[in-house]
Formats: C-alpha cells, structure tokens, sequence
C-alpha cells in the first residue's frame, strides 16, 4: 500500500511526467466556438482530489449563459443536421485521431483533476473515449440502416449532464452518438472535473468543429438543472445519482423532451463454488476497486456461495493487502483519490453506519497520504439483505459480502434492489451462466469477467438504475426521433 | 292473464359486465358501478368503477403473472395471442356491436375498426419470436469477449388505453405490451369501457395465463393515479391521458423511474411500427470470456 | 510399483489411486484464460525504476540457470559457461553470480570443475530430455548418472504422453521414481506446459508434480515453440502459493525459454512478488532457464551504473 512493508522488492517511484499537460490559471465557457466569462462574472474552483492543489479557476455557468449556449446550438443545428453525414462522420473521426494525438496529455489531466490512477486513465478511459469516436464517426452516414426506418431525424438540440467519475469517457459517450446522428450538444461537466471537457473544447477547434455545435458548460447542479429545465432544448441526457435522475424526469414531464438516464447500482457480483477462483478474486478486485468503486456498474455486493466462502474471503484478502493506494500519477498505484471531500464524506458515514449496524469491516495495512481525500481498500463481512450498506450506493471501494447457498438465493439476493444495472457470475459451468443471466435484472452481465466496456456494446440499467442504453447500434436510439 | 298467445318480443338477457383481473372477473371491491350510455345517451350497461385497491389488486396479479409470462417461449407467446385473434373472430358480430354503440359507428364502420383490430392482434402475435432477432445480437466487441445484447420485457406495465378507440386502440396498445412478455393493467376507455371488457372475457377463454393482462373500468384519472405511483409498476403507457393528466402521471411516474410512452396523435388504422413494441423492453448485454483454447499459444 | 506415500501427508489419500488421483486434479478449481492472461499482462505494465529497477537485475542475474542445450556442446562450450556463470561481468565484480549452470548429463563433470569453489550450482536435464520417451530404465540411468557426476539439481520432464492420456498416476509415480533416484540432489519437474496445451492442464500438472515431491515445477525445456509466457508463470505461482497454504511445503518456480530481455524478466520477478511474495524472491526458490537473457541483464546493469547504454560488445558472448 502506500508505504510497502519492508518488502526486498518495493517499487520505485515511477510518476508519469506532469509537464506534458498545460493547465491554464482559468477557463471561461465553451459557448459558440468561443470561451467567455459566465455572464455573471462567477467562477469556481477545481481542484486535484489527491493533494487538495487548485488546478484552475473556471467560469460558472448561470441561467443567462445557458440560453446563450442553447441559442448557439439551436443556431448551429440547421446546417449541422443538414450536412451529409459522411461529412459530420469526418469531424468525429478527426476528433478520435486528435483524441488518440493528445491522449497521454488527457491522461494526466484527467488524474490530476479527478485523483484516478494514472493506469486506468491510460489504459481504460482514454482508449475508450477515442474508440468511442472512432465507433460513432462510422454510425453517421450509415443511419439509414440502423434499423430505425429510412432517414432518421435528429432531435434537435441535446442538453447533457455528465458525472464527474470518468469525465472524459462520459463525455464521449453523450457527445459522440449526439453529433453522429445530427444534434447539436449543450454539455455540463462535473464541477469537480471540469477541466477534460474544456480541452474537449480545443479539441473541437483543432478539429474545426463548427461553431456552436459542442458548447460546454461548467457549474454545478444548478448549471445542469438549467440545461434541463431549457425549453428549447430537445434532448436529455444525464448520467449520474438517481435521486437526481427522478429529479430530472419530474422537469421534463409533460414535455416532448426525450430522456435517457444512466444512474445509480448495487451490481451483485456472484461468485459460485465451482469458479476459476483466482480470476474470480482478480474480478472481485476490478468490480468494486476500479477507480475506487466509484462506479455506477460495480460489483459492490459480493454474493459468495456459503461454501466456499472461507477459502474465498482468504484469497480476496490477500489479494487486497497488494494494492498500492497513493499518488494517482505513478504508474504503479492501483487505488487513488476519492474524487471530492463531499464524496468522502459519504463513504465514510455509510461505511460508519455498515459497522454500526453490525457488519464486520476489514481493511488491509494501508497508510493513507496526509493531504487530499481518501479512502483504504474496505470490505465487511457478515452483512445481510437487510444492511444498508448492502442496499444503498456507496459509490467508494467499499465491498459487501453476503453469502448464498443456491442458485435460486443468489438470483432472488442479486434481483432484490431497487438498481437494476450490472452483475457478475463466476461459474465453470456455461449452462449455469447462461441460466443465472437469464435471470438476473440488469442491464450489463459479466459472467466470468467484471467492468468490461466497448464502444460496440449497449450500457444502461433496469428499473431504477435509468433508461435508455448507450453504446452501440442501441445508443443512436436516444438522439433520433423515433418515438 | 289471458289464454290468448300474445307474440311478444324476447326479452333480453343483459351482461353483466365485470372487470378481469387475475384471470377472473371479479366486480370492483368498492361495490361501484357506473353508467354507461352510447354515443346518443342510452344506456348500455353498468360498469364496474374501480377503486385504488382494485388497481393495487391487477398489479399484484400483473406481477405474479410476469415470471411465468416471460419466461414462457416466444413460440407459446406467438400461440397464445394468435389463439386470441382466432376467439375474437368468433365474437367478431359481439364487438361490431359494442363498437358501433360505444362510438357511434355505422355497423359497417364498425366492422372495419374489429376487423382491423383482429388483425393487428395476428401481426403482433407474429412479433414475438421475431422482435430479439431485429433488436438484439452480437456485438463485435474489442477483446477476447463474446457479447450479446438481448431484449427482455420491462415487466408490469400500466395502459391507459385511447378513451376515443374504444377497441381498435386498446388492441394496439395492449397487444404489444404482451408480445414480447410484459403484463399489462389496462384502463379501459371512460365512455365506452365494454369493448374492453369483452376483451378480457375472450383474453380468459385464449389459453392467455390469467394475470398477463388485466382490465380495469371506471374513472381514468382515479385509477391511474395509484398505478403511476407505484412502486411495483415498471411502465405507464399515458395514451389515454389528457395533457394535464400525462403531465401529473410522467411526474408521479418518475418516483420509481418507469418507463413512459406519452400520449401523441395516433390513427390506429395506419402500420404500426415496432414502436411499441421496443418500448417496453430492457436490453440486457451479457459479457462472455472467448480467449484461447489453449496455453500453448496457438491463436485459436 | 507399489505406490508410495506422496509428499505431502496433508493430502495423502489422493494418490491411492488413479480415480482418487483424477478425481483430485480434476476438483482444482478452472482456470479462465482471459482473465488469467489479462492479469499477468496488467502485472506486465508495472513500472520498475532506479533503485527498483537495479535491485530486481542483481536478483534476475542471481536467478539464472545459465543453460547450454545443444547437441554441439562440448566440454570447452561447458567450461567457459562455468566461469561466466560464476563471474558474469568481468569488469565488475560486484555482478552477483548466477544460481546455476545447466546442461545435459554426460557435461556434468566438467562443469562442475567450471564452477568449482564457487556457490554455482549444476542442474542438468535427465529422463531423456527433451522428449522423455524412454523407458523407465533409461531415465533413471540417467538421473543416477548425473548424480554420480555430481549434478546438484536435476531438470526432468514429465511423460505429456502418459499425462495427455488421463494416466496421471503413472506420471506421478515416474516423478516419484526418479525424486528418489535423484537422492539429494533437487528435483526440478518441467511439464513442458506448451505441450500440455491447456491452462487446467497446467494446474493439474503442478499439483500432480508437488504432490510427488517435485522441489520446483518447471515451465517447459525450451525445444518447443511456446515456453515460458508470464500466464504460465503466474499459473504455476499460484499453484505452489497454494500447496503452500494447503500443506505447508514450499516449491520453487522455474519459467524457461524464450525470457531474453531485461524487461521480461522483470515482469516476471513482478509476478513473484505480486502472487507469492518475498518468500520466494531468492534463487532457492525461483529460476530463470535462460541464456541470452544473462547478457540483456548485464548491458542493462552496466547502464545503470554509467547512465550510458552499454552494447553487446561489452559483455562476453560465452
């Protein structure tokens, strides 16, 4: 963990170079192919998670600003939706070539201002974001045959609230399928992760975006509630809490504003006796440690079939005790930063009241870094149904461990939430996996693998964890008026 | 009384007209009926006037019918909904009837809404083996993954059925919900409610397992209102909602995030599209290792 | 033969029988390739630097088998592979010596006077290396001559024949055999796992081979097209973790062939020290078979030290 027992073989230091990223003091607005100050002069702060260092100063966008942006996109969509599509697919794969270009730089931007491992924004959200352009750019003068009837038209002008877990990649999956089918996007970023956005912005200049055709608005809840709230805007999209996702549903109620969500999860990860138990250890470690279980789509219930799992808890643990916490920059850290105090906060209360209500908590030996916001790899025990830290989203790396004994249980246990989004099955048995994901009420199954994304592969949750799917063919639904 | 044979015209014998609910057909539990007249004002029959509890009732029912429904082969679906269409030929004169009176139809125009609802009902039964095949598949994914993306039924979902195509619209609205494995509780139409009605006695008689569709009657507002609020409903179709009604039910809707088809301008007569049908069905995607067959390094 | 008691008393009723035996290695727990392989390669992106990075060099160097294999070696090939395994850099007598040479039976005496005086040790490849389709008479000759000339450690291969076969207790007792006729001398049991073909396969030979008192398990013999891979490797580490927990006793890890560079090896020291730990970073406990991986280690251990990048002319070609 961050200091190593005095093992013989303890890595070096190995950080990846900051100075391939130049972080201006401050940012306006991206509206209009311009950046401007809010029309209210405000501005705030965004910070990196794992030092508490100011990374710059951002304009805050306010009701007046999004109208402008709103116009601007309105503006832009007459000759944007009129372009042939093999036109519109040049621009975003010339915004994945630059993507790809600038990806090492986007990389430690990202680290900085959203404290994730520098690993993960290498190797996972910035191969993914440009794969996602590259996937739509080809979608945008094939649309015809999509199965959604000759011509498809887009909507109109989109407005998009993203989260601040996987900035870039959330980013990329709003904006891309909203350009590639027509729309123009009035997007706001997460007001801890503003910044990979605003780079979008120069992205889209370098790539000679036309004006108006991706404004990007940073605030906070009030920004997006705003966007939301526009009248003239056609489409909603947000990805983030649920409670915010109801929220936004009751805004856009009687009116013609389609709405897609991508919200909260409780993913059950079910782990059965007869599992490649070191790959289903490897899978636990991925489901819930991944960007410090910040995601929607972890595997924050462990379902252990009762006999095994002893030997399971044994092997998990061990397994923990390797993962290094500390600077997000080197290359060899495993757990970094929780993204903001606020979010701290909340693990801390729940993984407080988890142990308050009885569940048994364990952590490896892990000495936490004195400034910014953390917290150690942490799994309990002896927990039921009935805790809440088995029904609630923590949304930090925080794993619960229930056991069953049947198939039956573990499927009754995985359904009996309110979310609906992801799983896991570990099984050597093909029919047991086949059968269990036929069950199970989730949107995305892993079964013998966990956290896996594709720009191919349809996202998105039953029941409470939102509607509405992105990624794939399935993705272009929510930007075209076919409903 | 006198000996003399007077030729008297039969009298009658009147339906009474009850709601289907869990495959049976049960009268409201509140004890309510109320009129229902013909586009002139004559009285038809008494429906029921169902309650919050008899909406809370058809969920539960929906529910526990959903596993079975679901579950059960896209073949059997198909079977069943087409056994529907072959019932509602035979009672084919009974809805003419009741669709002539409830919209005060010609005989003949009436025959062309029941004629085409029946066929609607054979073009959806069509669907149910098909709709997994248009809208799922494999997705070409980068990595050592087999990926498979599947439809599958969002689960109880809430009709309100069109209040001005008293059959037509209801078959449109509700032979889609079930197609591809939902259960539906269904508002008849305010005014002309026994078309739908009948529906349920022919749904009963269809080999359609009881619970999958269950048919409400009396007051739309006052019944939908429970349906959009709770908690174990997983979609409302608002068609037969005006605009302030859809507005209070999508925001009443939004507690448990279901999915919601508002009301628009539809003419039942024109194709219907897979619309919706692909409203209320969840994609699931399952992951799957492919990797190599063996250490040994070969690509295969 | 009579079937002996295996080597681990913890779980002795497995090798009873071949039904007991099968019915043992075919309950191990699967093997789920993608995931496996996904998990040395993301052991593979660590980045070992400075101090790190010099550390894990001395400890490869010191972990090298240095091997010579051919049907050409003679006694002048064997003796300058001796002195360069005990003094692999002559320009700095700091580079710590390699844990042994390795060569074939009839080479045994001469490099064992190669090495004489130093810790080097000589292993060498026996049971009719590499194919092992001998008789059983044969391959314990062989084992007992090289014995006799003195061989610390012996390198034999299992009989994939016998083991693709299902007859996983005639393997067991042929590693038993030949555990015996090897005295003390160190068994190391190479499974030649490109040919076992099957990561289940891998893990059962593993066990097959502790439980009969295999003192390593060994990837493979270098002669075929797939050795060592950081997969197998990381495989075979959790099988000897494993046993470990299980029974107690600790066994050593051999990946051989086709580790050239620098780079490979320590990704595979990453392997180690992520999966088992530092119990097994020390050449008691884990081998290279390598040849031309020793001269990568050297030119990377020289720049270092001088912060230039050395070349192949400054490290000898033995």
């Amino acid at each position: 963990m961050a200091s190593p027992k005095a093992s013989a073989f303890e890595y070096a230091p190995a950080p990846e170079s900051r100075s391939v990223v130049d972080i201006a003091p401050s940012y306006g607005l991206f509206i209009d192919g311009e950046f401007t100050e809010a029309a209210d002069g405000r501005v705030f702060k965004s910070i990196s998670p794992s030092t508490e260092e100011v990374l710059s100063e951002v304009a805050q966008a306010g009701e007046a600003d999004v109208d402008r942006a709103v116009r601007a996109a309105r503006k832009a969509f007459e000759k944007w939706s009129a372009l042939p599509g093999s036109e519109r697919a040049k621009y975003l794969f010339r915004i994945a070539r630059i993507v790809q270009e600038r990806s090492r730089e986007l990389a430690v931007l990202e680290t900085l201002d959203n404290g994730k491992p520098i690993k993960e924004t290498r190797d996972a959200d910035l191969p993914l974001v440009a794969a996602h352009f590259f996937y739509y750019a080809g979608w945008a003068d094939k649309l015809d045959h999509a199965g959604f009837g000759p011509s498809p038209k887009p909507l109109g002008v989109a407005g998009q609230v993203i989260p601040w877990n996987f900035p870039l990649l959330m980013l990329a999956w709003k904006i891309a399928p909203a350009l590639a089918t027509g729309n123009t996007v009035v997007l706001k970023p997460a007001e801890t992760t503003p910044l990979s956005a605003l780079f979008f912005a120069d992205i889209c200049r370098q790539a000679g975006l036309p004006r108006g055709v991706v404004n990007v608005l940073p605030g906070y809840g009030d920004t997006g509630a705003a966007v939301v709230a526009h009248p003239d805007v056609n489409k909603v999209a947000f990805t983030g809490s649920t409670a915010v996702g109801k929220e936004i549903a009751r805004t856009v109620a009687g009116t013609r504003k389609k709405l897609t969500l991508e919200l909260g999860g409780k993913g059950a990860n079910i782990v059965f006796d007869d599992a490649p138990v070191d790959q289903a250890v490897e899978g636990i470690v991925t489901g819930i440690f991944f960007n410090q279980g910040q995601v929607c789509c972890a595997g924050s219930r462990l379902l252990v079939q009762e006999s095994i799992h002893d030997e399971l808890l044994d092997s998990l643990k061990r397994r923990l005790s390797t993962l290094r916490l500390g600077d997000p920059l080197d290359k060899n850290t495993d757990i970094g930063a929780i993204n903001s105090a606020e979010q701290l906060a909340r693990i801390t209360a729940l993984a407080e009241q988890g142990e308050a209500e009885g569940a048994e908590r364990w952590s490896p030996a892990c000495e936490l870094p004195s400034s910014g916001y953390w917290f150690a790899p942490t799994l309990f025990t002896n927990v039921t149904q009935a805790h809440t830290i088995a029904r609630d989203e923590i949304f930090g790396p925080v794993l619960s461990v229930l056991t069953f004994r049947t198939p039956e249980e573990a499927v009754a246990k995985a359904n009996n939430t309110q979310y609906g989004l992801s799983a896991g099955i570990w099984t050597e048995k093909g029919s047991r996996i086949l059968a269990v994901a036929n069950k199970l009420r989730a949107g995305v199954v892993w079964s013998n693998t966990f956290n896996k994304f594709d720009p191919t592969s349809p996202f998105g949750g039953y029941k409470e964890s939102g509607f509405g799917r992105e990624g794939g063919r399935h993705g272009l639904e929510a930007y075209l008026d076919v409903r | 009384m006198s000996d003399k044979t007077e030729k008297t015209e039969r009298l009658s014998v009147f339906k009474t007209y009850k709601l289907y609910v869990g495959g049976k057909f049960p009268r409201s539990e509140s004890g309510r009926v109320y009129e229902v007249t013909d586009s002139k004002g004559k009285w038809l029959a008494n429906a029921p006037q169902s309650s919050r509890k008899d909406a809370r009732d058809a969920v539960v029912a929906a529910r526990k019918a959903f596993g079975g429904w679901a579950g059960a082969t896209a073949y059997l679906r198909g079977q069943i909904l087409y056994r529907v269409a072959e019932m509602l030929e035979g009672r084919r004169d009974q809805f003419v009837r009741e669709v002539a009176d409830a919209e005060g139809l010609s005989k003949s125009k009436a025959a062309l809404q029941v004629d085409a609802a029946i066929d609607r009902w054979v073009w959806y039964a069509g669907w149910t083996d098909k709709i997994a095949q248009v809208v799922g598949g494999g997705n070409p994914v980068a990595g050592p993954f087999f990926n498979l993306s599947t439809p599958e039924p969002t689960g109880v979902v809430a009709v309100l059925a069109p209040q001005e195509s008293s059959f037509l619209g209801l078959v449109s609205v509700i032979a889609p919900v079930i197609a591809t494995g939902n259960t539906a509780v269904v508002i008849a139409s305010e005014q002309s409610p026994l078309p739908a009605l009948s529906l349920g006695e022919v749904l009963a008689t269809s080999d359609l397992p009881g619970g999958v569709v269950n048919v409400l009657s009396g007051r739309t507002a006052e019944i939908a209102a429970p349906l959009a609020a709770h908690q174990d409903v997983n979609a409302i179709d608002l068609t037969g909602a005006d605009e302030v009604l859809a507005k209070e039910l999508e925001i009443a809707a939004a507690d448990n995030l279901k999915r919601v088809v508002r009301p628009q301008a539809v003419d039942y007569f024109g194709p219907p599209g897979i619309e919706r049908l692909t409203a209320f069905l969840e994609t699931k995607t399952v992951w799957h290792p492919t990797g190599s067959l063996g250490a040994s390094g070969s690509s295969y | 033969m009579p079937t002996t008691a295996n080597a681990a008393p913890a779980l002795a009723d497995v090798t009873t029988s071949d039904s007991t035996l099968r019915r043992f290695l075919h309950g191990l727990p699967g093997v789920d390739a993608v995931g496996l392989e996904a998990r040395a390669a993301s052991l593979g992106t660590r980045s070992i630097k400075t101090t790190a990075k010099a550390y894990a060099i001395d400890l490869a160097i010191s972990m090298v088998d240095l091997t010579t294999l051919e049907g050409a070696d003679t006694p002048g090939k064997v003796r300058a592979l001796g002195a360069k395994a005990v003094h692999p850099d002559p320009t700095d007598r700091t580079t710590p010596a390699t844990a042994a040479v390795c060569v074939y039976p009839d080479m045994v005496a001469t490099a064992k006077e190669a090495v004489a005086g130093s810790a080097v040790k000589v292993a060498s490849v026996a049971t009719a290396f590499p194919a092992g389709r001998a008789p059983l008479g044969v391959k314990l000759a062989d084992v007992r001559e090289a014995v006799a000339a003195g061989a610390d450690e012996i390198d034999m291969v299992i009989d994939r024949g016998a083991f693709l076969a299902g007859r996983y207790l005639k393997v067991y007792e042929e590693i038993r055999a030949v555990k015996e006729a090897s005295g003390a001398a160190r068994l190391k049991v190479i499974f030649e796992t490109g040919e076992l073909s099957t990561y289940d396969n891998i893990r059962r030979a593993s066990w097959l081979g502790m439980l009969a008192g295999a003192d390593f398990i060994k990837t493979s013999t270098g002669k075929v097209a797939v050795n060592a891979t950081p997969a197998n490797t990381l495989l075979m580490l959790e099988a000897v973790r494993d046993f470990r927990a299980q029974t107690g006793i600790q066994v050593g890890v051999k990946p051989a062939g086709g580790i050239r560079t620098s780079k490979d090896a320590i990704k595979f020291l990453v392997l180690v020290n992520e999966t088992v730990g530092e119990d097994w970073l020390d050449n008691h406990w884990f081998r290279f078979g390598a040849s031309s991986l020793l001269n990568d280690l050297l030119m990377q251990r020289q720049k270092l030290a001088t912060g230039r990048y050395s070349g192949p002319d400054y490290v000898t070609v033995d």
